[in-house]
């Protein structure tokens, strides 16, 4: 690693950590109910939003209502978001003429933006159209990261609650949510986004005379190779949303490395910072909804030192290069002239540091947005992104998804220390009983069983292994890259990977949905059973979850449970690689 | 379960027209208004007409320009409609035996260039659009441009100094110069 990299990794870390406090202290206010300043601009619109809907905001829910209706709510945005793909073509702004999507496609993208994964099996410029875009993606875009948000608070609410039967409103939740906290943070970063070169317009096309003419390959007669054809369009917008809301989903097929998506290092900076700002800040609203905001600080810190050992893994890695290439004759050094390194699939203006610290975040959240291709990494610079998504995405993970991930291994850290010393195991004053510990397995246990079965299925089929692009173990690291992801709702890819086919489609979409809706359900059952607990002040017995010593339990447990799990397919894709490269 | 049937329809409606119109054309008023150059494209305008953008890379492979890094888009490079990276991974023997083609294509164009090759200017970039080289990547190919041109090497030389952009705020990012202005400036030179 440079010391510039250092610096720039110890800048990131240091303006999001002074960020958390109070947005974190704004988040809780806005679930609480209390007044939080934008209450005169956004109060009338969240009145007449409950008007509308027929909603009493103050009528409580119990976990099966809750579950019922943040189920039915992301039902009828999927088969919006599958009709709206399906008829595309009978809309207006459709100036390249593209046609509906195909079903198996519009299945999978339809399952991906709901579940907030934004797993993208098609290219943005060249599938969907603008209205598309805005109208179904964008929208999904806010609300699937709202109802993680509302499953999370829904699950605060039943640890801080004495003896109660409900969790709260979940079309409150959802609303306030958005209005609150999506909406007002995304305008602020697509302004500053777009001020930095990242389009914003309805036009979808700019032409420009190019300087010297390119050859056309195919001779496709649509194309002038005299003229260079700009795909535009109305991206910062959606940009905003699909990096603070872990979404992930690009407005163009190369995502953040496209240069109208990511123009400069300073956007790259507030990229990344925007994957992980609302994950790390919903640690501290935790702990002030909980009464005890070290509570909330000790998860943090957990996430934290697990992130920071793979950042510096990941940039080591894709800064030592690709020795292959050394033979080749080319100079990978790092120096005054070049940032060097493994730079195929990289920007030039984010070099090593931008794209390797841009990777290892985007799959610790799980947000998915790539700056950089990943099937293009080192060995070992690839595997950190897909080892830690298979952590669950609890190292930050989704906006609330992440954080009720991580409050699971916390209560499985409880029960496993607890059995250990003999102490009866508590969290939160909240006694862990066989009910929970069942809820916890079933959670911890369905993520790996899809991604491993539905791996094995690709591998051991014809039709799963045709649409391997990189021969040898890379091949097979492309297929476990593409269920890790979307068996954990991140969305990145090995891109090599065709998998714009039925069987990837449809395969992808399962894993999406179970994973997602599976999760969140068993979350709801979880918080109903500790909201109806009797709250027991801590005695002398009770082991404190605050402190140095769980956290460093909770990241073994986290690092034991991802490792033991995972290892062996590991070792068959990017272990494998790495060991070639030496060999060579 | 029944009587979340209209919310749920109702809400979904409601928060489209919030997330997917409003909040997307009041995005677009407030870009047009405040920064209409950035929102657009920052195209770069000669004569009235654009020349292409500063944020997207072009295609050159004539001696007298500087070339960019390869790009994979398709079916022509630097395809601004259809970005894209190659994907190949880094045992790939297509990858090794695509980065020896361009190195001896370098050395080929410019026979008694001793310098080492710029890593990024033989490997494809993320988006195939990538309108930056390395300075080092600039440096390599002063000879072969000043050659072909007729000019001295140092002009050329010194025109890479001026268009190379250093960090941002001092930190961020990496080193780079700007090819398709870089290209300009070379144009202008000889008018």
């Amino acid at each position: 690693m440079t010391m510039n990299a250092v610096v720039q990794v110890l800048v990131f870390v240091g303006v999001l950590l002074a960020l958390v406090k109070p947005l974190g202290w704004y988040m809780a206010r806005v679930y609480e109910g209390k007044p939080v300043g934008l209450d005169c601009l956004l109060g009338p619109v969240e009145r007449a939003l409950y008007r509308l809907c027929g909603v009493r905001p103050d009528k409580e829910m119990n976990w099966k209502n809750y579950g019922a209706a943040m189920l039915l709510f992301n039902a009828v945005g999927f088969f919006f978001l599958y009709g709206l793909q399906r008829l595309q073509s009978l809309l207006p702004l459709n100036p390249a003429n593209l046609g509906g999507v195909a079903p198996d496609l519009a299945f999978n993208t339809a399952a991906s933006f709901v579940t907030n994964t934004n797993w993208q099996a098609y290219g943005g410029e060249t599938t969907l159209i603008s209205p598309t875009q805005m109208l179904g993606l964008t929208v999904q875009n806010f609300v699937s990261a709202a109802t993680g948000m509302a499953v999370l608070v829904a699950l605060i609410r039943g640890l801080s609650r004495n003896t109660s039967t409900t969790l709260g409103n979940f079309w409150s939740d959802l609303a306030r949510s958005t209005l609150y906290i999506l909406l007002p943070l995304s305008l602020l970063l697509s302004l500053l986004l777009v001020s930095q070169g990242v389009v914003q317009t309805f036009d979808s096309y700019q032409t420009a005379t190019l300087l010297q003419p390119v050859m056309n390959e195919q001779g496709n007669s649509k194309i002038k190779p005299t003229e260079q054809v700009l795909a535009v369009g109305p991206a910062a917008s959606q940009i905003a949303i699909k990096q603070l809301g872990t979404n992930g989903g690009g407005f163009f097929n190369a995502n953040s490395a496209h240069p109208f998506e990511n123009p400069t290092p300073c956007t790259n900076f507030l990229e990344v910072l925007a994957m992980v700002l609302i994950p790390a800040s919903l640690c501290y609203t935790f702990g002030v909804m909980v009464d005890d905001t070290r509570q909330g600080w000790a998860l943090l810190m957990a996430m934290m030192i697990l992130l920071l050992p793979f950042v510096a893994i990941g940039l080591s890695a894709e800064q030592s290069g690709n020795s292959l290439l050394t033979a080749a004759g080319v100079d990978q050094l790092s120096q005054a002239g070049q940032a060097g390194g493994n730079t195929e699939g990289k920007e030039t203006r984010f070099g090593i540091t931008g794209s390797a610290l841009w990777s290892v975040v985007t799959t610790a959240a799980s947000n998915g947005a790539v700056n950089s291709m990943h099937d293009s990494y080192t060995p070992l610079g690839g595997l950190v992104p897909l080892f830690l998504m298979q952590f669950g995405e609890v190292v930050f993970g989704g906006v609330g998804s992440g954080l009720y991930g991580m409050i699971v291994f916390a209560i499985i850290a409880v029960f496993i220390s607890g059995l250990m010393v003999g102490r009866t195991p508590e969290y939160l004053g909240k006694k862990i009983e066989p009910y929970e510990m069942k809820m916890a397995a079933l959670l911890i246990l369905i993520m790996p069983i899809i991604v491993l079965s539905f791996t094995a299925l690709a591998i051991s089929t014809e039709t799963g292994r045709s649409s391997i692009f990189n021969p040898g173990s890379h091949g097979f690291s492309e297929i476990l890259y593409a269920y890790t992801s979307q068996g954990n709702n991140n969305g990145s890819a090995f891109a090599g990977l065709n998998v714009n086919t039925p069987f990837y489609n449809l395969t992808g979409g399962i894993a999406m949905l179970i994973s997602r809706f599976w999760l969140a359900i068993s979350i709801l059952a979880l918080a109903g059973a500790l909201a109806r607990k009797k709250l027991v002040p801590a005695g002398p017995g009770t082991l404190p979850t605050h402190t140095p010593l769980f956290v460093v339990l909770l990241i073994s447990v986290v690092v034991m449970v991802g490792a033991l799990t995972f290892l062996p397919a590991l070792a068959l894709g990017p272990i494998v690689e790495e060991l070639m490269i030496r060999g060579s | 379960m029944k009587e979340q049937i209209r919310p749920a329809l109702t809400m979904l409606v409601l928060l489209t027209v919030l997330t997917g119109l409003i909040y997307p054309l009041a995005v677009t008023g407030l870009a047009q208004v405040f920064f209409s150059d950035q929102a657009n494209g920052n195209l770069i305008m000669r004569e009235g007409k654009a020349v292409g953008s500063k944020l997207i890379g072009q295609y050159f492979d004539k001696p007298e320009y500087f070339w960019g890094r390869p790009s994979a888009t398709a079916p022509f490079p630097y395809n601004a409609a259809a970005s894209g990276g190659s994907n190949l991974g880094p045992t790939n023997p297509a990858l090794i035996e695509a980065v020896k083609a361009r190195v001896a294509a370098l050395r080929a164009a410019d026979p008694g260039n001793d310098l080492s090759v710029p890593v990024d200017l033989v490997t494809a970039s993320g988006s195939g659009l990538d309108p930056h080289i390395s300075p080092a990547a600039a440096l390599y190919q002063a000879k072969r441009v000043a050659r072909a041109r007729g000019l001295d090497e140092a002009i050329v030389q010194t025109l890479i100094v001026t268009h190379t952009e250093e960090r941002q705020f001092g930190l961020l990012g990496e080193r780079k110069v700007n090819l398709l202005q870089l290209n300009l400036a070379l144009d202008s030179l000889i008018r």
